[in-house]
């Protein structure tokens, strides 16, 4: 389950495992630049790769597990418009363009010029070599912005993705595996004293 | 509806809080008819368990009548008694298909799963009314409650057959059932049991009708120590006597073969490791008091099995990690694959072969659950198990 882009210069663990943000031996153009945020997280799905593929190639159907994505509009074959949920109320958009896809395999994606908070991103979809179904590893780099915005912006970015990452994959992986999202939320809940 | 609430340390009251509704497809809303108030519900009440909020309906033993079935559950019908595991499974990852359901990778909710993954490196599954670490599902201590994953977990329950001879199929007799299969016992085994609460009396008699040769149960209650000999087995009280030591001799020099600590992280003693765990507790350096847990892996055989039931949820010291290597001992432990046990236990009951009604003690109204909580943490040797009746009517 390899992947060129995603793993430190000795031995076999992820890139985004690292203690250090910028990896010693970590080939130049796989080391996050300067204030870059990286974030590796995978996930064993019980579904074969190709239906996982499917549903997130579709990428109208992201809002449905990724909590802070308030809408993806699909542009054409490799273009769509993303619509993310900022603190505060906000929200920040770019236009992304699909720079690799493979069917069944691999989907990579980056911001285009202008994007306020420059990102790119790769999801790769892998047998599980033990017959578990398909490892889905998805990487990401974000590129916050300066100023008094880019602070707000980047305490969504910087703090956030690893947290979000996670969570998005777990649900990801409840709604593919049982068809649904696990919640315990109210109305189930007592009110809150 | 009318429901207990838990509100901090020894403050639970019985509050009207909003019914719950179905939420997700395969939900089910469940109307209680039967419900009991669990050994490890006392943490809770203790508050030694983290990640409560004020206002958590707890309960996590309960049967009923199912009256609300979602769209995507082809399995339950109105009208229908089922008990249900106090475990969410959700029937369809790698867990679930291993029949290990109280690892379930997906009834966490992604936002609550993330404090288990910190704490025990993995997120752990979701549970009825046992704070947010299982993720803050509301209980059963109440009039109705909502399953989630409806279609995997409730067991369908013949009329004809009182509740109280299977409501424990939703955590104590499989936990206790499961604590003597974790022990791989052979015909010729003596198994010492730590704790004469619900799991350990259970666990005595699952451990009969596994085959053990004998039973050792521990405690220092009388009336519970009575309950264990009732059951066939033969009975150490902790205060008379040096268990070790008498443990020991009650087996010839070789010790139990197999040992379960149905105590968990509140363990009892005035021993100099048992007072020294409180002052850590105290000044929060250790969270799980543990001098049963060492009392146990001390008094097992060379090479002998240790079964752990009871419940821990943190860190503990002076673990006596050179007696477990040095005797090779093995431990099994975890909760309770409920889903695995059900129907084999169902099936026990049915054929007359376990009993579970002889545990209770105390039968209570929804409304007096409070008192029960009381009666429960302060007199433990004669209130060995309290059930709360939300309808108040009988059920056959």
């Amino acid at each position: 389950m390899s992947s060129p882009i995603s793993h430190t210069a000795h031995g076999d663990a992820p890139l985004s495992s690292a203690k250090h943000p910028d990896p010693a031996g970590a080939p130049e153009h796989l080391a996050p630049q300067q204030g870059d945020v990286l974030v590796g997280r995978s996930v064993t799905i019980d579904r074969p790769r190709e239906d996982l593929y499917a549903f997130w190639r579709d990428f109208t159907n992201l809002p449905l597990f990724m909590r802070n994505i308030h809408s993806v509009t699909i542009q054409d074959s490799a273009h769509s418009h993303w619509v993310i949920e900022a603190p505060a109320g906000k929200t920040v958009e770019w236009d992304s363009k699909i720079t690799q896809d493979e069917a069944g395999r691999l989907i990579a994606w980056e911001s285009l010029e202008g994007a306020s908070v420059r990102n790119s991103g790769r999801v790769e979809f892998i047998d599980s070599p033990d017959g578990r179904g398909t490892v889905v590893r998805v990487t990401l780099t974000y590129d916050p912005p300066g100023g008094a915005v880019g602070k707000l912006i980047a305490k969504l970015f910087q703090k956030e993705p690893k947290i979000q990452a996670r969570q998005d994959l777990r649900r990801f992986k409840q709604l593919m595996e049982t068809g649904e999202v696990s919640t315990a939320r109210p109305p189930d809940a007592a009110p809150r004293a | 509806m009318r429901a207990l609430t838990w509100h901090g340390k020894h403050d639970v009251r019985v509050d009207t809080v909003a019914d719950p509704q179905i939420v997700n497809p395969r939900d089910a809303i469940i109307k209680i008819t039967s419900t009991a108030i669990c050994g490890s519900d006392l943490h809770l009440y203790d508050h030694t368990i983290p990640t409560m909020k004020a206002g958590d309906v707890l309960g996590h033993e309960f049967m009923g009548e199912v009256v609300e079935v979602g769209p995507g559950n082809s399995k339950l019908k109105v009208g229908q008694r089922v008990v249900v595991p106090f475990v969410i499974a959700c029937g369809q990852c790698y867990f679930c298909k291993q029949q290990q359901f109280a690892a379930c990778d997906n009834s966490n909710p992604a936002e609550t799963a993330d404090m288990s993954e910190f704490l025990y490196g993995y997120p752990m599954t979701g549970a009825f009314g046992y704070s947010h670490l299982t993720g803050g599902y509301a209980g059963g201590q109440a009039e109705y409650v909502r399953v989630p994953y409806a279609d995997v977990g409730p067991i369908l329950i013949p009329d004809g057959i009182e509740d109280e001879k299977v409501l424990f199929l939703s955590d104590i007799l499989p936990t206790g059932w499961m604590a003597a299969d974790n022990c791989d016992i052979k015909a010729t085994d003596t198994v010492a049991v730590w704790g004469c609460g619900p799991v350990g009396l259970f666990a005595v008699q699952s451990a009969f009708a596994l085959g053990a040769h004998r039973v050792i149960a521990i405690d220092h209650f009388p009336h519970r120590l009575d309950l264990a000999k009732s059951m066939g087995a033969e009975v150490i009280n902790f205060e008379e006597v040096e268990v070790r030591e008498a443990l020991v001799e009650m087996t010839g020099g070789i010790g139990p073969d197999a040992c379960i600590d149905a105590v968990g992280m509140e363990s009892h003693g005035l021993t100099a490791d048992s007072v020294m765990d409180r002052v850590k507790a105290a000044v929060k350096l250790v969270t799980d008091q543990t001098h049963g847990l060492r009392q146990v892996i001390i008094a097992c055989r060379k090479g002998g099995k240790v079964s752990i039931p009871g419940v821990y949820g943190g860190v503990t010291d002076k673990f006596p990690i050179g007696a477990l290597m040095e005797k090779g001992l093995s431990i099994k432990s975890g909760q309770t694959h409920v889903q695995k046990y059900m129907q084999q236990l169902l099936d026990l009951i049915m054929e007359g072969k376990l009993d579970t009604t002889f545990l209770i003690s105390h039968r209570l109204s929804l409304e007096d659950a409070p008192t029960g909580y009381k009666i429960f943490k302060e007199r433990q040797n004669d209130v060995t198990k309290v059930v709360l009746k939300p309808d108040g009517v009988p059920r056959h």
